[in-house]
């Protein structure tokens, strides 16, 4: 459904994000806590530790995997036995609420991603004060999300297709129009570019400049914050 | 929202779920979803004809009034079992068991905006294994076809059309010339004559004879299908239509 509807493109925006954040342990450096919050079908995790043994050599590097829901957790761990993840150590699932993570202990990781998840939290500041605790000093915020498009004409053809296109897709598919619409309200009602950030910085993060990158001209946006 | 779970949809949300639930259920007629989604996509226009023809009739009123549902619970499947085979309710539930379907697996109507005549198109869709019981034709897709060409020509719904159109470019020639040669002829007299079925209340008829049932209601019984596709060669004459059930 997602390719259906991205025509592909999330994977792009996926790929990207985990480019820019560039995870891995460098070179004198320790093994790394990675920790993707609301991933439970575990495609930006499996990313992030590919990307840390290809391109940092990095093989110890260890990544949580929270979502507040069960069910896309079991899935998440069912497509790690088709990687070379399985049962391996270095992936742990635990069944979290983003606003609160009980189970993760302050300071205790060095990279914090959600990506499009962020969206459907209740209360989204208070997620983002939980990141800022179980963040190390240096630790990196990284969300990747849905967002507001840049270009008034284009931002009309997005709507178009959105609103016209995505929930009917949804019934044909996968016979769900409610999820499907709920999907787009919820890119709707989600903060912009500069809002988005400015709640980032509340939250205690020193946001770099610019403060965020545009990919897909504003469909998606990549949102990084520091913890000092 | 006009009733629970209504969806209005703009002209061209409408055209492409038409088109996309059309070639869903060409390609693949085992998602139900498709054919009920592509039914409501082109109903406006013709259904409410099928809403007129129930305010035209008592009987039509009074199930416009009370809207029944035929569910599980509604319908006492385990009593129906016990009732002899030569009625309308046995009939019922020998269909039900060989298809392996219940009441329940019918989805409700959500993409009409006007609620009778989403009521109306509800009550086809709850009413469609009466349909099989009434005229005798079998549930694989022969029958099926055969029986949305009757239903086309009795209820005037779009979607009945067009899969009877349609869905035969799926089979072979053999199948195809029954259809064309005994089925449709039968279906469209039938249907034609036949009383509008979707005024019956079959809840009321479950204990009668199937046979009376359909003298009442104007429907001859077509040839046996399930008979007429164990013949080797197509060109024998094909029986004439049995009384029994």
């Amino acid at each position: 459904m997602n390719d259906a509807m991205s025509f592909g493109i999330h994977r792009l925006w996926k790929q990207q994000f985990i480019s820019k954040l560039d995870p891995g342990r460098r070179p004198g450096g320790r093994p790394l806590d990675f920790l993707d919050v609301a991933g439970g079908t575990g495609d930006i995790a499996f990313g992030i530790l590919d990307h840390a043994s290809r391109m940092h050599g990095d093989y110890e590097s260890k990544i949580t995997v929270t979502d507040i829901n069960a069910d896309m957790l079991e899935e998440g761990k069912r497509r790690s036995l088709s990687t070379k993840y399985a049962n391996s150590d270095r992936l742990e699932f635990l069944v979290q609420n983003a606003e609160k993570l009980e189970q993760i202990e302050d300071e205790s990781k060095d990279m914090y991603t959600v990506a499009f998840g962020i969206r459907n939290f209740t209360d989204i500041p208070a997620a983002l004060r939980t990141a800022h605790r179980v963040l190390r000093p240096g630790g990196v915020f990284a969300c990747l999300e849905f967002s507001k498009v840049d270009n008034v004409i284009l931002n009309t053809i997005y709507k178009q297709y959105s609103f016209n296109v995505i929930p009917i897709m949804g019934q044909l598919i996968a016979a769900d129009y409610d999820s499907y619409q709920y999907l787009v309200e919820s890119i709707e009602k989600f903060p912009s570019q500069e809002e988005f950030a400015a709640m980032i910085k509340d939250a205690g993060f020193q946001v770099p400049e610019p403060a965020y990158e545009n990919l897909t001209f504003g469909v998606a946006a990549i949102h990084l914050g520091v913890k000092i | 929202m006009s009733y629970p779970g209504h969806i209005r949809l703009n002209m061209f949300q409408r055209a492409l779920l038409a088109v996309g639930s059309g070639i869903g259920a060409f390609f693949n007629p085992r998602r139900a979803d498709f054919i009920a989604t592509l039914g409501e996509a082109t109903a406006p226009g013709f259904i409410e004809r099928l809403k007129y023809q129930m305010l035209s009739s008592k009987d039509g009123r009074w199930l416009l009034r009370h809207k029944p549902r035929i569910t599980s619970k509604s319908l006492n499947v385990e009593y129906l079992r016990t009732l002899p085979a030569n009625t309308l309710g046995a009939t019922y539930v020998a269909w039900l068991d060989r298809e392996g379907v219940t009441p329940d697996t019918r989805l409700p109507v959500r993409f009409i905006d006007d609620p009778e005549s989403a009521y109306a198109m509800q009550r086809y869709r709850e009413s469609h294994d009466f349909y099989h019981a009434i005229t005798g034709l079998p549930v694989f897709v022969e029958g099926e076809i055969a029986l949305k060409a009757f239903e086309f020509a009795n209820t005037g719904i779009p979607m009945t059309g067009l899969g009877a159109l349609l869905a035969p470019l799926r089979l072979g020639e053999r199948p195809r010339r029954r259809l064309r040669t005994i089925y449709f002829p039968w279906a469209i007299r039938n249907g034609l004559n036949a009383q509008p079925l979707i005024n019956v209340i079959w809840e009321n008829n479950l204990e009668r004879d199937v046979n009376d049932l359909r003298r009442e209601l104007g429907i001859e019984k077509p040839p046996d299908l399930r008979e007429l596709r164990k013949r080797k060669t197509a060109h024998q004459l094909p029986i004439p239509p049995t009384e029994s059930s």
